[in-house]
C-alpha cells in the first residue's frame, strides 16, 4: 500500500477520500494528495531509491498507488552536463534534464502513468483527456498498454504530425470541430455527464503528482542535492509547483539537505499570463488568448498560476517571458551545441535561460538545471524555414565545386 | 437540475455592472459564490450555478456576450 492519506484543498485545507475528484466543495479549489510522511519516512532511503528500477517508479512509495502500476517505461531521464551550451551562455555549472527521451517523447508520461494507474484502481474501464498533443499521445499508449477504452479530444486544426503520433495507438480519437473554447467547454460538461477517468479533470490531483519524479531523479543524478537554479516551462503552472513540492519532500524526508533552489518559470510571450502577474507584482494571474507557436505551453488561464507565482516568489526565483522568434533561436542553439532537438517549450526554456543569465539573476557558478520536457520532432513544422540544402550532381567534381572541398 | 461551476473574468468596463444579479434573475439559474478578487480595473468570481441545463447554457452565452471571459473552474481543461 502507499502512503497518500487524503484529498486536501490548496485554499482551505478541507479533506477528501481519495476519490476521482479535483475540486473542493467549498470554495471550488484544486485539491491535491496529502500523505503520511511520517511513516513514508521509515520506508525509503538513498540505497533503496538507488537499488529500484530504471524508471520513475523506483520513487513508488513517494507517489499516490496502491496497485501495480502501468509503466510503458518512463522516467530516469538522462541529466546530461551541457558544457557547450554553458559556455555560450555563460554558466559554469548548466545541466539539462532531458525528458524527451521518455517513451512517447514528453514528459507527460510522467503524470499520466499515475494517472492511468489510479483509473485502474477508481475501475474505470475508459479513460479520456483534452489535449493539443503531447498528452494525448501518452494517454493513448498508456491506455493501449492496459487495454482501456481512450477517448482524445483534440481542436481539427491540430498538426497532421500530432495526429498520427495518437492515433498509432488507435484511441478513439474526436477532433473537434470548433475553437479551442469550445474544446474546453465540451470536455468541461462531458466530465460531469460520464462516469470516466478524465486524466486532466477528476484524475488530476493523482496526474499532477507524477510530476514530482522530474525533481527527485535530478536530486538524485546530482548526488543527492538540490540545483540553485531551475528554469522550468509553465502552461498551467502544475509542473512548476510539482518540481518544487518533489525538492520540498526530498528536504522533508531527510535525503536532501533544506531546499534553497531559485525556481524560474518561463512562458512564450504570446501567453504569458503568469510571467505579467509575476511582474505586475499581482498575486492573482488575469486570463489572456493564447497566441504562439509553442502550442503545448499555450494555456491562457493556467489552473495552477497562482500557486506557480507562490512558488516563484517564495523561492526567491522568477518568471521570463520569450518572443516566438527567440524560443526558435532556443531549440536551435540546444541542438547546435548538445544536440537535442527540443520542442518550442524548450526553445522558450532555453532562450530564458539565457535572459536570466544575462540579467544577472542566475550567476555563473550556480548549480543550474534546464528542463526540457518534450521533443521537437512533433512539431517540425514550425522550422521549415530552417532548411537549407546546396543540390549537387552525383559526382565528386560537383560536390567540390559547390561546397570548395579539394582532396 | 444541473450544477457547473465556472470562473467569470470581468474587464474593467463591466466592473460595476449587476451581470451575476441579472444572470438569475433573466435565466432561472441559482449564483453561488465561492471566491472572488475585485480590484477597480479588474475582477473575477468563481461561482456555482445551479439550474436546468439550457437555462445554465443560455445564462452563461448571454454572459459571454456581455463580454465577460467564462472559464471551467479548473482553468483551461485542454492540455498540451
Amino acid at each position: 500500500m502507499g502512503y497518500a492519506i487524503a484529498l486536501r484543498c490548496r485554499k482551505c485545507g478541507r479533506e477528501y477520500p481519495l476519490e476521482p475528484r479535483n475540486l473542493c466543495d467549498f470554495c471550488l479549489s484544486p485539491l491535491e494528495v496529502n500523505y503520511d510522511y511520517k511513516s513514508m519516512a521509515k520506508a525509503v532511503s538513498r540505497e533503496k531509491f538507488a537499488g529500484g528500477p530504471q524508471s520513475m517508479w523506483r520513487y513508488r512509495e513517494l507517489l499516490p498507488v496502491d496497485s501495480e502500476v502501468v509503466d510503458i517505461g518512463t522516467g530516469f531521464t538522462p541529466l546530461v552536463k551541457a558544457d557547450n551550451l554553458g559556455q555560450k551562455l555563460g554558466l559554469e555549472r548548466l545541466y539539462i534534464k532531458n525528458d524527451c527521451l521518455n517513451p512517447t517523447y514528453s514528459f507527460k508520461d510522467r503524470v499520466v502513468s499515475v494517472a492511468i494507474t489510479k483509473a485502474r484502481e477508481f475501475g474505470f474501464d475508459t479513460v479520456a483527456c483534452a489535449s493539443t498533443g503531447n498528452l494525448a499521445a501518452s494517454v493513448a499508449a498508456h491506455a493501449a498498454k492496459v487495454n482501456m477504452n481512450a477517448y482524445v479530444f483534440v481542436p481539427s486544426n491540430m498538426e497532421p504530425g500530432k495526429l498520427a503520433g495518437t492515433a498509432i495507438y488507435n484511441p478513439v480519437l474526436v477532433t473537434v470541430d470548433g475553437s479551442y473554447d469550445d474544446v474546453n467547454r465540451l470536455c468541461g460538461k462531458l466530465a460531469a455527464r460520464y462516469n470516466w477517468g478524465f486524466i486532466n479533470i477528476n484524475l488530476r490531483p493523482y496526474y499532477a503528482e507524477g510530476s514530482k519524479t522530474l525533481a527527485y531523479e535530478v536530486a538524485e543524478q546530482s548526488g543527492w542535492c538540490a540545483p540553485d537554479c531551475v528554469v522550468v516551462p509553465a502552461a498551467s503552472g502544475l509542473l512548476f509547483t510539482r518540481i518544487w513540492k518533489g525538492l520540498d519532500e526530498l528536504a522533508m524526508l531527510g535525503l536532501i539537505e533544506p531546499v534553497n533552489t531559485h525556481m524560474y518559470l518561463s512562458q512564450a510571450a504570446g501567453c504569458s499570463p503568469i510571467v505579467n502577474a509575476f511582474a505586475a507584482g499581482s498575486i492573482h494571474v488575469h486570463p489572456v488568448e493564447p497566441d504562439t507557436i509553442a502550442k503545448s505551453i499555450a494555456i491562457g488561464n493556467p489552473a495552477d498560476g497562482y500557486y506557480a507565482l507562490r512558488v516563484a516568489r517564495q523561492s526567491g526565483g522568477g518568471a521570463s517571458a520569450v518572443t516566438d522568434e527567440e524560443a526558435v533561436a532556443g531549440m536551435r542553439l540546444l541542438a547546435e551545441t548538445e544536440g537535442i532537438f527540443a520542442e518550442a517549450a524548450g526553445g522558450v526554456v532555453i532562450a530564458a535561460l539565457k535572459k536570466l543569465v544575462a540579467s544577472g539573476l542566475i550567476k555563473k557558478s550556480e548549480l543550474t538545471v534546464a528542463f526540457i520536457t518534450g521533443a521537437g520532432s512533433k512539431t517540425q513544422e514550425i522550422l521549415s524555414d530552417i532548411v537549407q540544402t546546396s543540390t549537387i550532381k552525383p559526382t565528386p567534381e560537383s560536390f567540390e565545386e559547390v561546397f570548395g572541398v579539394s582532396v | 437540475m444541473v450544477k457547473r461551476q465556472v470562473m467569470f473574468t470581468f474587464p474593467q468596463e463591466l466592473i460595476k455592472e449587476p451581470i451575476i444579479y441579472n444572470l438569475s434573475q433573466q435565466f432561472t439559474v441559482v449564483t453561488n459564490i465561492r471566491r472572488a478578487d475585485i480590484s477597480e480595473d479588474k475582477g473575477w468570481v468563481v461561482l456555482e450555478l445551479e439550474g436546468e441545463e439550457k437555462d445554465i447554457e443560455q445564462g452563461i452565452a448571454w454572459v459571454i456576450s456581455k463580454g465577460v471571459r467564462v472559464d471551467p473552474v479548473i482553468g483551461d481543461i485542454v492540455e498540451g
